[in-house]
């Protein structure tokens, strides 16, 4: 396998299941390949096994067939490696936690110093603007600052993949846009590699440097476009090229879905 | 955030109410003795109140202020007084509680942790678990207590009698430790699990940063309901066993002399209920203590 591919993923498949009545194919025969410092969107109807594929991906689910490595490696040794920051559609904040204590729980799990992970702790939530936010509990914070104490979180242990699915469903329109701004930010400076998972066309072609389109179960990647926008300002949302490629990744959707 | 002046005031307040439910209850009970005695001085029906509403006399409803007296009578001249006696016997039966609610809690949350391991394990051990609190305390407390007196040669401590009642208090604690731990241990989300799996989190990192946390807010109503069910597993198993020094020896004689002197059951029965509320107000401070940081005020 290619050494300059942080994911490469071959003939994969995951039968729910298997052998048994009730047995689901929700991924079959997919193909993905994703280099480093890549921003790759999956977009794709819903129930299509976006998740499915992310997890797979994660290490949290085993593959009924196929190859995926990360970085040279299997899916589990990445994990165990911490290779991966996971992001969800739910903060998934410890509640009995402060921010900043979200934040070096996983720096404490791999048994870093108090002095060393508070200091990167602090570093990371002044990387999501939310440095005056340490000592806040979950509860007081709004739904788009915990998903930035949880973007902070993932980032906060230097993975080389940055996992998220569907980060910023669950916001308003408003935060939304404001999030993929400082996501877009975040990702330019920490220089990692992500792959998101969303069913927002806008928000694919806004943050990505390719949209991977996945069909209806059992999914494979049916089509990859790249978007080449000049700039990504708030601005860009409404310049021409943008809606260009919003309406190509639809038109693309669209003819997949109607297969 | 409540700051500390509004805190205190909040406290003020809720004495108040307590010292005015007192007061109201001391009213109540007076009210219908004297209803009751009404009742039975008319020596006849009152409408149809008085055929069914029990009467009253200074035997069964003895008058606040002789219970209240009582406490510092002594049945022997120059002896301890009942006020004393209840004090001690609810100490003993306190300790008795406390060790067992303490072993109680720790079984419950070792079958919790046991069972949290695997569904096939929950769905197998769980219904023994339920059934085992149908058997009947009053009749295997004197068992328990006539097992521990055969003398139990392993442990490093010669086995008491108030071991045995701690033994009981253990039964009638763990059961909602386990049930209820076992429901917080679950509660996070597989989201949250699989977080800590990304972060290549072991078992036990999972059940400590985790699980054991998550789980406090269920363990708490169930530590309350295991802390009064303590003192009165003791209490109980003090009396079915014939255990003395604890609240339910005292029940028991003063159950006996209750025709002379009935004030001095109404004693112990406050002291009964003092001491169960006392069980409580520890594990509600135990639990403002852990809770109240979570930036959820804990009420």
């Amino acid at each position: 396998m290619a050494q300059d591919l942080v994911l490469e993923i071959a003939g994969l498949e995951k039968t729910f299941n298997p052998g048994r009545s009730n047995a689901v194919t929700a991924i079959s025969d997919l193909y993905l390949a994703v280099r480093p410092r890549e921003f790759v969107s999956i977009i794709g109807p819903s129930g299509c096994g976006k998740s499915t594929l992310l997890r797979l991906v994660g290490g949290l689910i085993e593959p009924t067939a196929g190859e995926l490595s990360v970085n040279g490696r299997s899916a589990q040794e990445a994990r165990l490696g911490r290779d991966y920051g996971m992001v969800f559609q739910a903060a998934g904040l410890l509640d009995w936690r402060t921010a900043i204590r979200n934040v070096e729980l996983p720096l404490e799990l791999m048994g870093w110093s108090k002095l060393r992970r508070r200091k990167r702790a602090k570093e990371m939530l002044e990387l999501v603007d939310l440095g005056g936010f340490a000592s806040h509990y979950p509860a007081e914070l709004s739904g788009g600052m915990q998903q930035r104490v949880s973007i902070a979180r993932a980032l906060s242990f230097e993975p080389s993949l940055l996992l998220m699915d569907e980060p910023f469903g669950a916001l308003d329109e408003m935060t939304r846009e404001y999030m993929q701004t400082e996501l877009l930010k975040i990702w330019r400076e920490t220089a990692t590699t992500v792959i998101f998972i969303t069913h927002s066309i806008p928000e694919a072609v806004f943050l990505s440097t390719r949209v991977a389109v996945m069909s209806p179960r059992p999914a494979r990647i049916a089509a990859e476009l790249p978007i080449d926008l000049p700039e990504r300002t708030p601005q860009t949302r409404d310049t021409e090229e943008f809606f260009r490629d919003v309406s190509l990744v639809r038109r693309t959707l669209r003819s997949v879905e109607g297969q | 955030m409540a700051d500390l002046s509004s805190t205190r005031r909040t406290r003020a307040r809720r004495t108040l109410i307590f010292a005015a439910f007192l007061v109201a209850l001391a009213l109540l009970y007076t009210g219908y003795k004297a209803f009751g005695q009404a009742i039975d001085d008319s020596q006849r029906d009152w409408w149809v109140v008085g055929s069914f509403l029990p009467r009253s006399d200074d035997k069964n409803m003895p008058p606040v202020l002789d219970i209240l007296a009582e406490f510092g009578e002594a049945p022997r001249e120059g002896g301890t007084t009942i006020g004393r006696l209840t004090l001690d016997g609810a100490l003993f039966t306190l300790r008795e509680a406390a060790v067992g609610f303490a072993a109680g809690t720790i079984i419950g949350l070792a079958i919790a942790v046991v069972l949290l391991q695997s569904r096939r394990a929950e769905r197998g051990v769980l219904p023994y678990v339920i059934a085992s609190q149908t058997v009947p305390l009053i009749a295997i407390a004197p068992i328990v207590v006539v097992w521990g007196r055969t003398g139990l040669e392993f442990l490093p401590w010669e086995w008491q009698d108030w071991m045995s009642v701690s033994l009981i208090a253990t039964y009638l604690t763990f059961f909602p430790v386990a049930v209820n731990g076992l429901r917080g241990l679950q509660s996070p989300s597989p989201e949250a699990t699989e977080l800590m799996q990304s972060y290549a989190a072991s078992r036990r990192q999972i059940l400590r940063r985790l699980q054991l946390p998550a789980s406090l807010p269920f363990l708490f109503p169930a530590l309350r309901i295991a802390a009064t069910a303590s003192v009165v597993g003791a209490i109980v198993g003090e009396i079915s066993a014939g255990v003395r020094g604890g609240l339910g020896r005292l029940i028991l004689d003063f159950a006996g002399k209750y025709i002379t002197g009935p004030e001095r059951l109404y004693v112990a029965i406050i002291g009964a209920c003092i001491t169960g509320l006392v069980a409580v107000g520890v594990v509600a401070a135990a639990e403002r203590l852990l809770l109240a940081r979570r930036g959820i005020v804990a009420q």
